[in-house]
């Protein structure tokens, strides 16, 4: 079947295929910056823009307004864009545009974020990479891969370093896949925020601060993160210190931490190896400063959580990082577990109990350790506080639809 | 008599002989050279076509120190329309046309000019369009830049002192990155409440609406237009002159239509919520821009604030605006510290 809807997709993109459409080449040389600015510029739909292997050194930030397009190099590592002597541009690659392939090439150093795309309906970026390459560093741009009020997006196969906040950053977008794809040395490795409709699957996300974050923040045109499956993903081995600057969300995000969904509704992580996370494997808070925010729910709801494999974590927790590794150690005595949900929910569910379908559910094996915080009880001053039995938040999983993006 | 008709003649020969090239306006591509478009008689002087008016802005965009002569045109017969708190309605076929210098000593403006660029927008029938044409070194052409253009120069400041620039000529996608309104490209400076102010015309002094009423270029404008301050006018409120300021300098991108509305850090002129114009708020994805600083303006603190310290910055990772700025415009800079300082 599968074969038979990529057979249906390439017929479907031969008929549609402009009869003037062009190749155009790029070679480096003298003035590549120019010649490569300007033949993405001149670029008319249906085009396809070979950047042809080799090292490219650039000095000013490249942009991409044609929709329609194909940009390619000959390979992530054959077509280098090296950005380390740039001088104007705050990203390496901007888009603008719809229906855009950017495929094979790498984005090295940009003193900003890597790539960036704003408002485009129909991105896929396949096979791209984005490195920071001397090491993580609070100077290194935010981002490798970011979109940004987006739909349609397709990251595949694309590998991200380095990068001081996430090396792939999907926000307030809609209709996303996120697979195949390697983040490492990242502060966050793959962060999804005030979006609707993911899946992050078959990703590798390891040597970050923390893996894979699934985030709700206030104040922003579009919030109410939601629909989010997070599966078959491996968030291990999280252990570089957090190098984010300071006054970013995820520079409160302890060292050592697998996966963090804060504040959206609608996420199922299933089927994800978590293991050799200093802090915790899995976390699931509110969102914990004041905002002044009337339309923003601060609280994780209707979180599913079934059949993954947790090894190792907790055995170095972050108590340098944020305030959630440290209150986590102390209310735990630290005897950290793998998963750790914050219990907070609003006042008048800590008195009369969350609504059945908003409760979180955990469906795994009784071998996994978990903890939360009985608000009420914390409260009132109880000497325990705490609730350890995984058993207690077992509960039937609603499989989440998976998500079907526009191709083109 | 002699002499009427020759003025006459004169008149006739400028005004006709020489009027502006409509169908390159309208053309699907932009022509190579600047002057085929005849906007000017004398190119190198930038002496206007008669239907070419000059004007200028209340407050303007800094562009490293450069000066900026601001042109408009608007064909015969058609007239651009009022629109409320947004920039006049320009019929197909007008063009914006604005010429980017430095005086080679700011002291003596006998020594001459450099020209750097002169940026058009053309009013098309799918809309506008923006190029930029960079001056060759004899200053005598200007040719069309579609991937912009590196000029490295120099100019000596009313101090005395020896500036230099890398100075950036746009490429088209850098037009519409600031010329974005809700995905189409669109002006920025000539809202009715900007050219709201007096200007020497050749013909003599006329406030620029009034003459644009007269020139029948423009249908209206309200009489009780509330216009930004010049905001180097010190004897204005520091809070008005930083708010026209950060309006036609960062209000482009940073408002609910722009490019930077993902942000939710709005700064255009008709923002009231504290929050959205920056005073307390979180950065979002701004990565090393925040400096390590918590919030975009804590009030009583300039040292603290994220929004001053991208002004201040020359890292293109860092800086704000994104691009058109290499230098530090130092005194807007003061002038917002001062105002985050008395928050």
């Amino acid at each position: 079947m599968k074969k038979f809807n990529i057979f249906c997709i390439s017929i479907i993109s031969v008929l549609l295929l402009n009869i003037n459409a062009k190749e155009v080449f790029i070679e480096p040389g003298p003035n590549e910056h120019e010649r490569l600015q300007e033949a993405m510029i001149l670029l008319q739909e249906g085009d396809i823009l070979t950047i042809k292997s080799g090292y490219y050194s650039f000095e000013d930030g490249l942009s991409l307004d044609v929709s329609k397009v194909t940009v390619r190099g000959e390979g992530m590592d054959k077509t280098i864009l090296d950005f380390k002597n740039q001088k104007s541009g705050a990203q390496g690659l901007l888009v603008t545009s719809n229906q855009v392939i950017l495929e094979n090439f790498s984005i090295m150093d940009a003193k900003g974020d890597a790539l960036k795309v704003i408002g485009s309906k129909g991105i896929s970026m396949l096979n791209l990479k984005t490195e920071w390459t001397g090491g993580p560093k609070s100077t290194n741009g935010a981002y490798g891969f970011y979109p940004v009020e987006s739909e349609d997006v397709l990251i595949d196969g694309c590998v991200a370093i380095g990068a001081s906040d996430a090396g792939i950053y999907v926000g307030q977008s809609k209709n996303i896949i996120v697979r195949n794809s390697v983040a490492q040395y990242n502060v966050a490795g793959i962060e999804i925020e005030n979006s609707y409709y993911a899946d992050v699957y078959d990703n590798l996300a390891s040597h970050n601060t923390a893996g894979i974050l699934v985030f709700d923040l206030p104040d922003l045109p579009q919030q109410g993160g939601h629909h989010i499956r997070v599966f078959d993903n491996q968030a291990i081995d999280n252990d570089t210190d957090n190098f984010a600057p300071e006054g970013n969300i995820v520079g409160e995000v302890p060292r050592g931490t697998g996966i963090i969904v804060m504040a959206n509704s609608d996420v199922e992580i299933f089927n994800n190896v978590m293991s050799g996370n200093g802090t915790v494997n899995l976390s699931i808070v509110s969102y914990s400063d004041e905002t002044d925010d009337k339309n923003y729910y601060p609280h994780p709801k209707k979180i599913q959580v079934h059949n993954n494999t947790y090894g190792p974590s907790g055995f170095d927790p972050d108590l340098e990082t944020g305030d959630l590794a440290k209150a986590l150690y102390e209310i735990s005595a630290g005897d950290m577990p793998d998963i750790f949900w914050d219990g907070v929910v609003p006042l008048s569910q800590m008195i009369l109990g969350q609504p059945k379908e908003e409760r979180l559910v955990l469906n795994e094996e009784d071998t996994t350790s978990f903890l939360t915080i009985s608000p009420i009880k914390y409260m009132l001053g109880f000497s325990s506080p705490i609730r350890t039995d995984i058993k207690e938040f077992e509960g039937k999983i609603t499989p989440l639809e998976s998500i079907s993006i526009k191709t083109f | 008599m002699k002499k009427i008709f020759s003025y006459f003649f004169i008149f006739l020969y400028c005004s006709n002989l020489h009027s502006v090239n409509d169908n390159l306006i309208l053309a699907e591509s932009f022509p190579e050279r600047l002057s085929e478009f005849e906007f000017f008689l004398d190119d190198s002087a930038q002496l206007p076509n008669d239907k070419v008016i000059p004007y200028e802005l209340i407050s303007t965009l800094f562009s490293d120190y450069s000066y900026k002569q601001r042109w408009v045109y608007v064909p015969s017969n058609k007239k651009a329309k009022y629109v409320e708190n947004w920039v006049f309605d320009f019929p197909t076929g007008s063009a914006l046309i604005k010429t980017f210098y430095y005086p080679v000593d700011e002291r003596a403006p006998e020594l001459g000019k450099q020209l750097l660029e002169t940026r058009l927008l053309l009013r098309k029938e799918s809309g506008w369009e923006a190029v930029s044409y960079a001056w060759n070194e004899e200053q005598n052409e200007a040719y069309k830049k579609i991937a912009g253009k590196t000029i490295n120069t120099e100019w000596t400041d009313f101090m005395g002192e020896e500036k230099t620039v890398r100075y950036r000529v746009p490429n088209v996608n850098q037009c519409k990155e600031c010329h974005d309104a809700d995905d189409k490209i669109s002006p920025i400076g000539p809202k009715a409440r900007n050219i709201n102010k007096e200007f020497d015309f050749k013909d003599g002094e006329f406030n620029q609406l009034v003459y644009w009423m007269n020139r029948e270029i423009i249908d209206d404008y309200p009489m009780d237009l509330i216009s930004p301050v010049d905001w180097t006018d010190e004897t204005k409120d520091i809070n008005d002159r930083v708010r026209s300021y950060l309006d036609v300098n960062c209000g482009h991108c940073h408002s609910p239509t722009g490019n930077a509305n993902s942000t939710g850090l709005y700064l255009h002129l008709n923002e009231t919520r504290d929050i959205n114009l920056g005073i307390f708020k979180k950065p979002v994805a701004t990565g090393r821009g925040s400096g390590g600083y918590k919030y975009s303006i804590v009030p009583g603190k300039p040292e603290e604030s994220i929004l001053l310290y991208r002004m201040e910055s020359m890292d293109p990772g860092v800086m704000m605006p994104e691009s058109g700025r290499a230098l530090t415009h130092k005194e807007a800079v003061e002038m917002v510290r001062d105002w985050i300082y008395g928050l």
